[in-house]
């Protein structure tokens, strides 16, 4: 590792102030950031933990019923008490390893944004809301391909809201080393219409799966779903082809939308 | 009621206390006074030709003590290969110079080009990043067929990039006619894939230099530290033994590849001197990835020929194994004396011929991997067995029984001679684990819920107790390889026993006591065992090929033979009897047929403290060493059997049920026995569902974590409920004192077919015409198999 | 440098750490703990694991700087008071849930989180706590079966001989 300074605010406006800093970084639950600080691909001059900050951790219903989630709150906290969105607290309960939940932050995943990562599809099959140190960003705007998001250098996720669907269910397809997603599928049924978000399997990030979202919106059934999407686009690599992360995507949207509940 | 100490009982091991509390000793836990740390530049292309290497903006970074490159190894050796093959024209097999730093060329991505030693790793890196390297790319070599077809060469003063084309086994003619004549032949080409052996410990070294006594001391994570002393003192750094100490602590798993000299290790022995400093060198798993040398990576076609009655007449093979861009320490006896030997396999089969071409590639050398040789022999013949039942409508067990080897000794037409071994009794048994009977009811109730159920079933032998020296030496080993064992039996009776053999998970603190408690009958813990430093030791070849019970061990049965033979000298000397008279039972020495006895620490302190001793007779002192090399290779033989689920959306499988039959002929402690092929068996599995080291066409490598390297996980493996290993069928080795054969490798080598046999009886079963899967046979492989 | 305090194993100590200190390198180098260890550089093996505020997590993948004011447990406090094995650490020593050792730590302080959280968990529910720790030589069985025995359940019906 380069070397670098670690600063520990305690507020939001404390390290939105460190962030400003020149190379600043900051540091959620790191179990992204310090592997690739480990290999020399990052030189931050000064990390900025947020794990101090108390007002940026916690789940809670807000006022208009959506689930509110502090974004310093880690994968195990999210799993043990996001009980009134429980496809969510599933996910969020079959991140990595328990250690690993034990450390990483759905601020940290969600800034990250790796095309693997479970907590974008959530976030985008769900509608939430990502709520930054500066504005709130519906999630159909926030992800922006591959590793990039709306954010702004040195904007801090504070709060991500979830609208609490009717039904809801994640799949997720592991790639068997890394265990994150080879492809995963978010179904989310509301009043208004079905949600279908995948992540894993496109060049692109995280996606919504407009075809299927239609077909299931009209009837919310596995066998609604359309036939798998096209291989173009997709990720190929070591693991699985483009043309079989296609075809995943299809069964794995089959068994969201049958064990939604 | 199962023993509760000696030969038989499941002793508790005592190394585990220490492990359990973080005590243990690995050798990254050991730090010298002063240290310094060493961080390799590596290539970060496959191939390359060096033109120039500029150091000097580097060695003015802060805490660099000094910059090595291949320029300052001119002169001193390069690391040896211990093993020649004779080619089938009789000429010696193509053997390149292997550096310690790359000189002239970079040959595989991570061959290291520089080597920047500093007062911290962190400096050493930020150093490292300084150095300027001018590298011309030159065309990866990675397809062996294509490397061996033409194209560019791996090393220029090479005729080729075929290190050797060897033939073995029975005459082409008398080949050639069996397959003429067949009833039946049946074909497969297959791949065993590149794997990685990844001990959870990275390796290490530190490397210390004393200029009080020119001494010379090198702390590394190695299986065999007498080997590496007499490799990197005699042939790559010039330093006689009696000035070099090697010593291996605690060593975290080897499963192979530790057992070879690495270029990491003469390094830091190398600038330890030239920097009058300690260094130090940790891999991290990284790094690990492409510096440990790799196994397996065979690419084979196997004929079978039966005859009309379906008796096995002849098997033909056509390997290609990769080397590598260099020779590993062992890497040409792994696709020769280690797998061709193995081609008959269980069967009677009277013409097997093997033939290999060894290959140079720009890829991290292939050496020897946990099974080394015969995991390619026998998924070879137990998938071209079971493709052959399926085209003949045979039951795949009735087919192997029917050509079961069955009359020991068995001399098989591939050189070696099986002693002893009952291939029934464990198809009997493992029959009987998996119920075979109950299968297709197994079967319709996986139907029901949509997936698809296999039954795989494979048999296996190997050659263990490696090896009888004259037989290897006549075979390409440039090294004998016997064991040596020295028992120190002090003053008080208690004993330490210096052993060759090194155990990194083995448990030999705990069994190999068991033996010589038996023998004295004394108290197991009255006995330790010391292995690992050879300032300690007399000699030993290390840990390897499941050889350290039956050849070290059988080392310790004769030394501790001469130690009860003087010791009852002595015992009649006090206790006034004829020598012949003197029976030891339970720790006691007595006069036949008297009540008169002598207890063991009485003789023992006699003997150090010999004030009424027979001195004109008998010398003091009671500590004997013993040299023992086998008359022949012990051969494990087994059965294996599992059950798979097939999801056919997916094609994933779920591996439901496994047991195992196997022959390891006496078993010291049948716990650690037990627990050997627990971790055998799971990378066998591993190598059939998850694990695979791959390149790109351009040389990179692409599994170089374990982000993308798919090491088994707990919940990749059968429950316990449906999972069980046997051991109970016994045929005890006919040529060494114990009667044992060794179970290192076992799992490792009888699984994978197994896997891949039920796999594909899986798919046949849903109606798809699937004859083979290569390994892994991922998901998408299986997806593919069935939709393709 | 930063000054952390924490308590490690019951006993506090007070360091200067750079920004960059793993919270691994703390514990071997600084304190000389080196029961813990380190098997690769993707947060994957587990052989690190250690409790932070009685939570296990990954000490290769955390800073010592974050772990200011914190209490530690490493494998070198498990141990009964008199020095005796743990319930956990006797069970790996009775059903042979070890064999080279060096995942081992990062196990036992795995096992203890689970149990802490989960005192009677199911073979399936070991299996998947798991994931987050690799062993190359047992094949986990024995492990699985060191943990289920160390949570008071009779695995000698269900467990292969």
């Amino acid at each position: 590792m380069y070397s670098f300074d670690m600063e520990s605010p305690s507020t939001v406006a404390d390290a939105a102030k460190a962030l400003g800093q020149d190379e600043a970084q900051a540091l959620g639950g790191g179990q992204t950031l310090i592997p690739t600080l480990k290999q020399r691909l990052a030189s931050p001059s000064v990390l900025v933990s947020l794990a101090g900050i108390a007002e940026m951790k916690g789940v809670c219903t807000a006022d208009d019923g959506s689930l509110a989630i502090g974004g310093g709150t880690t994968h195990a906290t999210v799993a043990a008490e996001a009980g009134a969105y429980a496809a969510l607290a599933a996910l969020a309960g079959n991140i990595g390893d328990p250690a690993v939940r034990n450390r990483g932050t759905i601020g940290g995943s969600l800034a990250n944004n790796d095309p693997s990562a479970c907590y974008p599809s959530a976030a985008l099959g769900s509608g939430a809301t990502i709520v930054t140190n500066k504005r709130e960003i519906a999630a159909d705007d926030y992800f922006q391909g591959m590793f990039a998001t709306a954010l702004d250098e040195g904007e801090i996720i504070t709060e991500v809201r979830f609208p609490v669907p009717e039904k809801a269910s994640y799949m997720k397809f592991e790639q068997p080393a890394s265990r994150f997603a080879l492809v995963g599928v978010f179904v989310a049924k509301y009043a208004d219409g079905v949600r279908v978000a995948v992540t894993g399997a496109s060049e692109e990030g995280v996606y919504r799966w407009s075809e299927a979202e239609a077909a299931l919106s009209a009837n919310f059934s596995a066998d609604a779903v359309p036939a798998a999407p096209s291989g173009d686009g997709m990720i190929s690599d070591l693991h699985a082809s483009g043309d079989y992360r296609a075809h995943l995507v299809g069964v794995m949207t089959k068994r969201a939308v049958a064990a939604a509940s | 009621m199962p023993k509760d100490q000696g030969i038989g009982a499941s002793t508790k091991r005592r190394e585990d206390v220490r492990f359990l509390t973080g005590a243990g000793n690995y050798t990254d836990d050991i730090n010298v006074h002063g240290q310094a740390y060493v961080h390799f530049l590596r290539s970060d292309v496959a191939h390359g030709t060096i033109n120039g290497i500029n150091t000097s903006a580097a060695e003015g970074m802060p805490g660099v003590v000094r910059i090595f490159t291949g320029a300052d190894f001119e002169g001193v050796g390069g690391l040896p290969c211990g093993w020649q093959v004779t080619d089938k024209n009789g000429e010696p097999m193509q053997e390149p110079a292997h550096p310690v730093l790359a000189q002239g060329k970079v040959r595989h991505v991570g061959d290291p080009i520089a080597a920047v030693v500093a007062d911290s790793l962190e400096e050493a890196r930020n150093a490292a990043e300084a150095i300027e390297l001018d590298i011309t790319e030159l065309d990866p070599v990675v397809d062996m067929k294509a490397a061996v077809a033409g194209g560019a060469k791996v090393h220029d003063d090479l005729s080729s990039n075929l290190c050797y084309d060897w033939q073995f086994g029975s005459e082409t003619e008398a080949v050639e006619k069996a397959f003429a004549e067949a009833a039946h032949v049946t074909t497969l080409e297959l791949v065993n894939q590149r794997m990685v052996a990844n001990p959870m410990e990275p390796r290490v070294a530190v490397g210390d230099y004393s200029r009080a006594n020119d001494e010379s001391t090198l702390y590394t994570t190695s299986q065999n530290p007498h080997v590496i002393r007499l490799l990197m003192g005699a042939f790559v750094l010039g330093i006689p033994e009696h000035k070099l100490r090697v010593v291996a602590p605690d060593v975290g798993g080897g499963f192979g590849t530790k057992i070879f000299h690495y270029a990491e290790e003469a390094f830091c022995t190398f600038a330890a001197k030239a920097c009058n400093r300690a260094v130090k060198w940790t891999a991290s798993r990284s790094e690990a990835f492409m510096s440990d040398a790799h196994g397996r990576d065979h690419v084979t076609t196997i004929k079978l020929a039966l005859d009309k009655d379906n008796n096995f007449t002849a098997v033909h093979t056509d390997t290609y194994a990769n080397m590598g861009a260099y020779l590993s320490t062992f890497a040409p006896s792994v696709p020769t004396w280690l797998h061709g030997t193995l081609m008959a396999g269980n069967y009677k089969t009277p013409n097997v011929q093997v033939n290999v071409k060894a290959v140079f590639t720009t890829t991290v050398p292939v050496d020897a991997y946990r099974g080394a040789g015969r995991p390619e022999a026998t998924f070879q013949l137990e998938r071209v067995i079971d493709k052959a039942a399926r085209e003949l409508g045979l039951d795949p067990i009735a087919l192997r029984r029917q050509n079961f080897v069955t009359q020991f000794p068995y001399a098989t037409p591939v050189a070696v001679e099986y002693d002893t071994g009952d291939y029934h009794a464990t198809m009997d048994k493992m029959e009987e684990l998996i119920d075979v009977k109950g299968f297709a009811a197994r079967r319709a109730e996986s139907e029901k819920r949509g997936k698809l159920r296999g039954l795989g079933i494979n048999c296996f032998i190997e050659a263990c107790g490696i090896a009888p020296s004259n037989l290897v030496g006549q075979l390409g080993a440039r090294a004998g390889l016997y064991d040596a064992a020295t028992v120190r039996v002090n003053a008080t009776g208690s004993i330490s026993v210096m052993v060759g053999a090194h155990s990194h998970g083995q448990g030999h603190e705990t069994a190999f006591p068991q033996v010589v408690a038996e023998m004295l009958g004394i108290d197991e813990n009255m006995i330790d065992i010391v292995h690992g430093d050879s300032s300690k030791i007399p000699f030993g070849m290390g840990t390897y090929g499941s050889r350290s019970i039956a050849v070290c061990g059988s080392a310790m049965v004769r030394a501790t033979e001469k130690i009860i033979n003087k010791a009852k000298k002595i015992a009649s000397h006090l206790l006034e009897a004829s020598e012949a008279d003197i029976e030891l039972k339970d720790g006691q020495f007595s006069v036949a047929g008297t009540d008169k006895s002598v207890a063991w620490g009485d003789v023992t302190l006699a003997a150090y403290v010999p004030h009424n001793y027979p001195l004109e007779d008998i010398e003091p002192g009671l500590e004997e060493t013993a040299f023992y090399d086998p008359a022949n290779f012990t051969y494990p033989a087994g059965a294996y059997a599992c059950e798979v689920e097939v999801d056919p959306d997916t094609g994933a499988v779920d591996l439901v049920a496994f047991v195992s039959a196997d022959d390891f002929g006496n078993v010291i402690n049948p716990m650690i026995v037990e627990g050997q092929v627990h971790g055998g068996i799971a990378q066998g599995i591993g190598q059939a569902l998850l694990e695979n080291c791959a390149y790109d066409e351009n040389g990179q490598l692409l599994s170089a974590s374990y982000m993308d390297y798919a090491m088994p996980r707990a919940d990749d493996l059968p429950n316990m409920a449906n999972y069980r290993v046997d051991h109970s069928c016994q045929t005890p080795c006919t040529h060494n004192p114990l009667g044992v054969k060794g179970c290192g490798e076992a799992g490792a080598i009888g699984s994978p077919p197994t896997v891949i046999n039920a796999i594909v009886d899986a798919l046949q079963s849903g109606g798809h015409k699937v004859d083979h899967i290569d390994m892994p046979a991922t998901p998408q492989r299986v997806w593919e198999a069935m939709n393709g | 440098m930063a000054e952390v305090t924490m308590t490690v194993n019951g006993k506090s100590v007070t360091k200067s750490v750079k920004g960059n200190t793993l919270m691994t390198d703390f514990l071997r180098e600084e304190l000389r703990l080196t029961g813990t260890h380190v098997g690769c550089d993707t947060s994957q093996c587990g052989a690190c694991v250690i409790h932070v505020n009685g939570q296990a997590v990954k000490s290769c993948t955390m800073f010592a700087a974050e772990a200011d004011g914190a209490e530690v447990a490493t494998i070198e406090g498990q141990a009964n008071a008199d020095g005796s094995l743990s319930v956990i650490q006797a069970a790996f020593q009775e059903h042979h849930g070890l064999q080279c050792g060096f995942c081992t730590p990062g196990m036992v302080m795995s096992a203890a989180a689970l149990l802490k959280e989960n005192p009677k968990p199911t073979e399936a529910e070991v299996r998947d706590y798991l994931e987050g720790n690799i062993c190359r030589c047992t094949g986990y069985h024995n492990i699985v079966k060191a943990i289920m025995a160390a949570s008071g359940q009779d695995v000698s019906s269900i467990a292969a001989e």
